[in-house]
């Protein structure tokens, strides 16, 4: 039987992605350029019997969010910018109670209101440092609206796997632009459900490392009966001051992502190999990126394409071997260069990264990075 | 025989961090004695709080608890009632937590009317970051931020409730701690969102700043403020002043509550299909 292909926009995708990954929770607030993803939940989430409920503000949708991932639904919000700034408090939340959730953030201009209705890539940073504490931070970056929909499973079974929220940060033209989009069969794609415990209620604790770092998580409403709290914990879930637990707790809960980088991150190189020039890039600035060095290959540059599809955490050890082999990093990015920073960060100066940054909701084009790359000495 | 509490609490837990004299402790004790009297299952409860002292009570009761962020729990619940209706969830915290910053999740919740019961701790102070005044502190009455007199205008959470589309509020006192269990089981009981605010005392950070002697005469004063929804009806206007109905304030048992009209949502989407 033929596969189902339809034409649809990234954000569209976003929500079949999720229900598909087997969400069936949606707690919301509007805000453009994210909308349709709640629209689209609101329709058919309860055609499969799971529930859509837009909420009073962001805050309260992230919150919604984490106490029905604690009845066992696997769930998902979808913001932008300023409504990222608003979840970052319960973001923290579930990054210290280790609760599975999905945040989809669609990037468009700011700070603050910005520009709505523009592209942008400024708020990596906020996926990794917006809220406050020292925490654990996943977040994928799609360049399509068929990578769109298969991060978005991915970020389910990432945050399911290792208990943990998940961002998918596409930019506003990955959300909004419409493409060919081939749906998978069921069972295809896998889909990772977080560890239920093994033990009878009366044992349970929700953070006992000796099932390892990523303790199994009981559901309310399931039998087990058990404490969560945004205090530092002990291993029974009930809070603590006690220094060593205290320490060991928050380092286990980012060593959980950090230990396991090799699972997580993603990436594609394009002509990479024999590579003098590289540019670094992601959602669809990679796309001018990719044609780019088309181009710029024809004109005899060797350049190449690192594209990054996990943006947190960030793939310093691959980055760094490269540096080793090029002339030059270009990093094109709309904003005033947040990959650039992280990449200067891990290439210990064995190159140069010159950067392409607009922060003026224009997308970067193609003979932009051409015109970079001939900078090149 | 007397009530057995130690089967609902968690085994060493206590002592509480309440202050001694706080009524807290004694809302929790009804709390307990009105889940007793409606059997209910524990390990289909889930209580809800957020953050200050009135929001330490879930840690104590064995059941499903979540601790969450400040004013927030009406949102985290709303999540647990929506996620799965069939448990039981009950809401806890005080005057501030409620009210201020969580008060837009507050009046939504109302709104919404979500089968859950809300029980607000109104001590008329942020107690446990030493004693600010909150939206409930009456004017003119002495915080630690407000050492020349409250100017805030203060909430009256039940008509507060009413208004935003509570459809059961309920008022009663520390003092009166034999009635807590009742309106909190009436509360539990009913289809909808239910509010229950237990006037309640801070001898640590409200007492002392104004001019309460001892915990004896801020009970005292409990007493003598509360007056009966029933009571009240022969009163006149001139006997009330000063006063504080207590008892079940409204109860409208007409309208759906949320998770019961989100079903038939369910039932039209997959007629759709």
């Amino acid at each position: 039987m033929a596969k189902k292909v339809e034409f649809m926009q990234g954000n569209e995708a976003a929500a079949h992605g999720a229900i598909y990954a087997g969400c069936t929770f949606f707690a919301g607030y509007p805000i453009t350029p994210s909308t349709e993803v709640a629209e689209v939940c609101s329709i058919e989430l309860p055609k499969i019997g799971g529930k859509f409920i837009q909420m009073e503000d962001e805050i309260g949708a992230m919150a919604a969010l984490i106490g029905a991932s604690l009845t066992g639904a696997k769930a998902l919000t979808s913001t932008s910018g300023p409504g990222l700034s608003l979840k970052q408090e319960n973001i923290g939340y579930a990054c210290i109670t280790e609760v599975p959730c999905v945040i989809f953030n669609v990037m468009r201009g700011g700070p603050s209101t910005g520009m709505p209705t523009g592209p942008s890539q400024s708020d990596v940073m906020c996926a990794k440092w917006g809220t406050h504490g020292d925490h654990p931070a996943i977040c994928l970056v799609p360049a399509s609206v068929q990578e769109t929909y298969e991060e978005v499973i991915r970020a389910f079974n990432l945050s399911e796997k290792y208990r943990t929220p998940v961002m998918v940060m596409p930019d506003e033209i990955v959300a909004h632009m419409r493409e060919r989009i081939v749906f998978p069969e069921p069972g295809e794609i896998e889909v990772i459900n977080r560890t239920a415990p093994s033990v009878p209620p009366e044992q349970y604790k929700p953070y006992d490392t000796s099932f390892g770092d990523v303790p199994p998580l009981a559901a309310f409403g399931s039998g087990y009966k058990f404490h969560v709290t945004g205090l530092n914990k002990m291993q029974d879930g009930f809070p603590t001051t006690k220094a060593e637990i205290v320490q060991a707790e928050e380092e286990r809960q980012v060593r959980k992502v950090e230990a396991n980088k090799a699972d997580i991150m993603k990436w594609e190189e394009y002509m990479v190999d024999d590579a003098e020039i590289v540019v670094v890039a992601f959602g669809s600035t990679s796309r001018s990126a990719r044609y780019a060095v088309d181009v710029a290959r024809k004109q005899g540059i060797k350049a190449g394409l690192f594209r990054l599809i996990t943006f947190w955490p960030f793939p310093e050890e691959r980055l760094l071997e490269i540096s080793k082999k090029v002339k030059a990093f270009i990093s094109p990015e709309m904003n005033l260069g947040m990959c650039a920073g992280v990449l200067k960060g891990c290439i210990e100066g064995n190159a140069p990264v010159l950067g392409i940054f607009r922060v003026d909701g224009e997308p970067i084009n193609p003979d932009q990075i051409v015109d970079k790359m001939k900078e090149v000495k | 025989m007397a009530f057995d509490y130690e089967k609902y609490l968690r085994p060493g837990k206590l002592p509480h961090i309440w202050c001694p004299g706080c009524g807290h402790g004694i809302v929790m004790k009804g709390l307990i004695r009105a889940m007793d009297t409606l059997k209910l299952d524990m390990k289909n409860t889930a209580i809800v709080s957020g953050i200050g002292c009135a929001s330490r009570l879930p840690g104590y009761i064995d059941c499903c608890t979540l601790h969450t962020a400040h004013g927030r729990a009406a949102a985290f619940a709303t999540g647990v009632k929506m996620a799965k209706p069939e448990m039981n969830v009950i809401l806890c915290g005080g005057d501030g937590d409620g009210t201020a910053i969580g008060g837009n999740h507050f009046i939504h919740a109302c709104r919404r009317n979500i089968d859950m019961t809300y029980i607000i701790m109104n001590n008329y102070i942020y107690g446990m970051t030493g004693g600010q005044f909150s939206p409930c502190t009456p004017t003119g009455h002495k915080a630690s931020t407000t050492v020349y007199g409250n100017p805030d205008p203060n909430f009256d959470i039940a008509k507060l409730a009413i208004g935003a589309g509570a459809t059961f509020v309920a008022r009663g006192t520390a003092f009166h701690a034999n009635q807590i269990d009742k309106l909190i089981a009436e509360a539990i009981q009913h289809k909808g969102f239910s509010v229950v605010e237990i006037l309640d005392d801070c001898p640590t950070t409200y007492g002392r700043r104004n001019k309460y002697k001892s915990v004896i005469e801020m009970m005292n004063r409990l007493k003598e403020v509360a007056v009966p929804v029933k009571a009240a009806e022969k009163m006149t206007a001139e006997q009330l002043k000063g006063k504080v109905l207590t008892g079940v304030l409204y109860k409208d048992e007409t309208k759906t509550d949320y998770t019961t009209e989100y079903a038939k949502v369910i039932e039209r989407a997959k007629a759709s299909k």
